[in-house]
């Protein structure tokens, strides 16, 4: 014991006496250190390519700019448009149903599945089941909206061609403006459950068995353990992959975007693809950044709250 | 619990055997719902799939049917050798190779290292800039977009090139904050024990933690290559010239050609192109899954 001591401290001798790992102070220290050197190349990156151009286009939010004249000053007044600007508060009122249906059907599906599958945990069957459910994960958002707009076509599309063998009437999933919301959030959910899933796969693996076992021999079975055991044991995963998902949802672009540009009339336009349009397509870059800016205000809050919530509900070990 | 629940006894003849019921049986009738589910959304999943490949090997004039016939009765490959012809196909599965790869290097190595110290290591501040990641994972991608590309083509010369893909990806606030949750999940004891054999701070990082971690940086490596290799927003507004791009604005183009055509073969793009990511998903799954399994995030 003693001499590992000494061995442990002789390699470290090259270091100042400041940081010196024999000694409590000097310990921290090193931590310190590390940590410091541990954190640069992220804060430098994030500094340079995601920091940096928020503020800038936080400062194009106060100007009005279109590429053919240089950017001037207007104060607030792409930020009075946007609130008087019936178009925004739809997109942003789109956004949030679509968000709310998506994230509901994930995180229900996602926890369902990666429960049920660990039940058959070692086997090839669940290999084969975990692979089939992500692959759509693997699919660009670009190929499975041109596949799903197809596949929910009205008149020549796969989906209503079983609803119609069950009996069910033509649902008009992409020309109606009550439907589409809730069919681009199906296919969203389509593309993403594989993602939520892995996420909670994860969580259930780290379950504490022998938590689980001594609750079964105390003769909590069924929803009971579910609901009173299982789901509090696994809420960090849960906050986690709601925070998660809530924040990639509300800044929904791909799925939308090539199913349906926004319509019919502007039933499913999501905020980003407001901002989207109002760059590249009508070029007011000044007008473009306030409506993100607001959008991301919109978010951070959204998340802070879930965080705030989650003290009531979360439970760490 | 598993084991014993995985036994059943049977009689043979005047014997009583016990044998153990395979992993895939069901045995009670939760295990039986739990099934149904399972092979339900197993067949939701892979329908709109099959119905790409059946239909990539449909000719352009049969591209659509109903009802839709699931298994193709004439195998045409001409759409997917037409794939060839209208873009430089060879060329633009490398680039998103490369772009791909390095990504997911760069992220593995700045996002364990940041999320170990926002785990583990302290110092003064640290918690305020944990807020500050977390905030950048809520930046609207598409907000910053527009300067992002000024400073890359700006500041750092490199528009229309690969590295203009890479060097925006590699700091990660999502990996980041994953690692930091599957950091925090590991018990202090298992520092303890080492500071007390001796090991130096970095050794504590490298031989305690980051093995116990590997199922967080599977999962991250999986979603990193997929993401990367799917993006599509970045390279349309970064790159210019047709030979330098990915994969899927190879495949966008591709649409714009086809528009008034078939749509077979812009599905045999999409089956060629996501062919390598599914390799790699199957390859990795294994990693991934055994790292999920024997972690040291069960004890």
């Amino acid at each position: 014991m003693a001499s590992e001591a000494t061995l442990g401290s002789g390699r470290r001798n090259w270091l100042p006496a400041w940081l010196a790992g024999d000694t409590v102070q000097g310990i921290r220290r090193q931590r310190m250190v590390l940590g410091v050197l541990f954190l640069l190349p992220t804060l430098i990156g994030l500094i340079l390519f995601v920091l940096g151009p928020i503020v800038v286009a936080v400062a194009m939010g106060f100007m009005k700019w279109n590429v053919f004249r240089p950017p001037e000053f207007v104060a607030l007044k792409n930020f009075a448009r946007l609130f008087r600007h019936d178009l925004v508060g739809n997109s942003f009122g789109n956004t949030f149903v679509m968000m709310a249906m998506t994230v509901g059907m994930l995180e229900v599906f996602a926890i369902a599945l990666a429960l049920s599958v660990h039940r058959f945990a070692r086997s090839r069957l669940a290999y084969f089941f975990r692979t089939v459910w992500f692959l759509p994960v693997l699919l660009s958002g670009v190929s499975v909206a041109v596949t799903l707009s197809y596949m929910f076509h009205t008149d020549f599309g796969v989906v209503n061609y079983y609803l119609g063998v069950l009996g069910i009437d033509k649902v008009p999933w992409l020309v109606s403006s009550d439907v589409v919301r809730f069919s681009v959030s199906l296919a969203t959910v389509w593309r993403n459950l594989g993602f939520t899933f892995i996420i909670y796969l994860g969580g259930v693996s780290a379950l504490p068995q022998e938590i689980l076992e001594a609750a079964t021999v105390d003769g909590a079975r069924g929803l009971k353990r579910l609901w009173l055991i299982t789901l509090p044991l696994l809420s960090p995963t849960i906050l986690f992959a709601t925070v998660i998902d809530v924040i990639r949802l509300l800044q929904f672009f791909d799925e939308p975007y090539v199913m349906t540009r926004g319509g019919p009339g502007d039933s499913s336009r999501t905020a980003v693809m407001m901002v989207y349009d109002t760059a590249f397509a009508n070029l007011e870059f000044g007008y473009a950044s306030s409506i993100s800016v607001v959008l991301f205000l919109i978010i951070l809050a959204v998340t802070g709250f879930q965080f705030l919530l989650s003290k009531r509900w979360v439970f760490y070990q | 619990m598993t084991v014993i629940n995985r036994l059943s006894t049977r009689r043979r003849g005047d014997e009583e055997v016990v044998e153990r019921i395979p992993d895939w049986m069901p045995r009670n009738a939760a295990d039986w719902l739990a099934m149904a589910f399972m092979v339900a959304i197993g067949m939701l999943t892979i329908m709109p799939i099959v119905w790409v490949m059946t239909t990539s090997l449909r000719t352009p004039a049969e591209s659509f049917t109903v009802p839709p016939e699931w298994l193709p009765e004439d195998l045409y490959f001409g759409n997917y050798l037409q794939v060839f012809d209208e873009i430089p196909f060879v060329y633009q599965m490398g680039n998103s190779f490369f772009v791909t790869l390095s990504t997911v290097v760069g992220q593995l190595t700045t996002a364990t290292l940041a999320g170990y110290t926002f785990a583990r290591l302290y110092f003064p501040g640290r918690d305020a800039l944990f807020w500050v990641v977390l905030a950048t994972l809520m930046i609207p991608y598409q907000a910053t977009l527009i300067p992002l590309f000024v400073i890359i083509s700006k500041v750092f010369g490199l528009a229309d090139t690969l590295w203009s893909l890479i060097l925006p990806a590699l700091p990660t606030a999502f990996g980041t904050f994953l690692l930091r949750q599957y950091f925090l999940q590991i018990p202090v004891e298992y520092e303890e024990a080492a500071m007390m054999d001796g090991a130096n701070q970095f050794q504590i990082f490298r031989r305690v933690y980051l093995p116990m971690v590997a199922p967080g940086m599977a999962i991250l490596a999986v979603l990193a290559f997929n993401g990367k290799w799917n993006d599509f927003l970045t390279p349309l507004i970064f790159m210019n010239t047709t030979s330098r791009f990915p994969i899927t604005l190879g495949i966008n183009d591709l649409q714009r050609y086809m528009m008034t055509g078939s749509i077979s073969v812009v599905l045999a793009a999409i089956v060629m192109a996501t062919l390598p990511v599914v390799i790699v998903y199957i390859f990795g799954q294994r990693y991934l899954i055994e790292g999920l399994m024997v972690g040291g995030l069960k004890g």
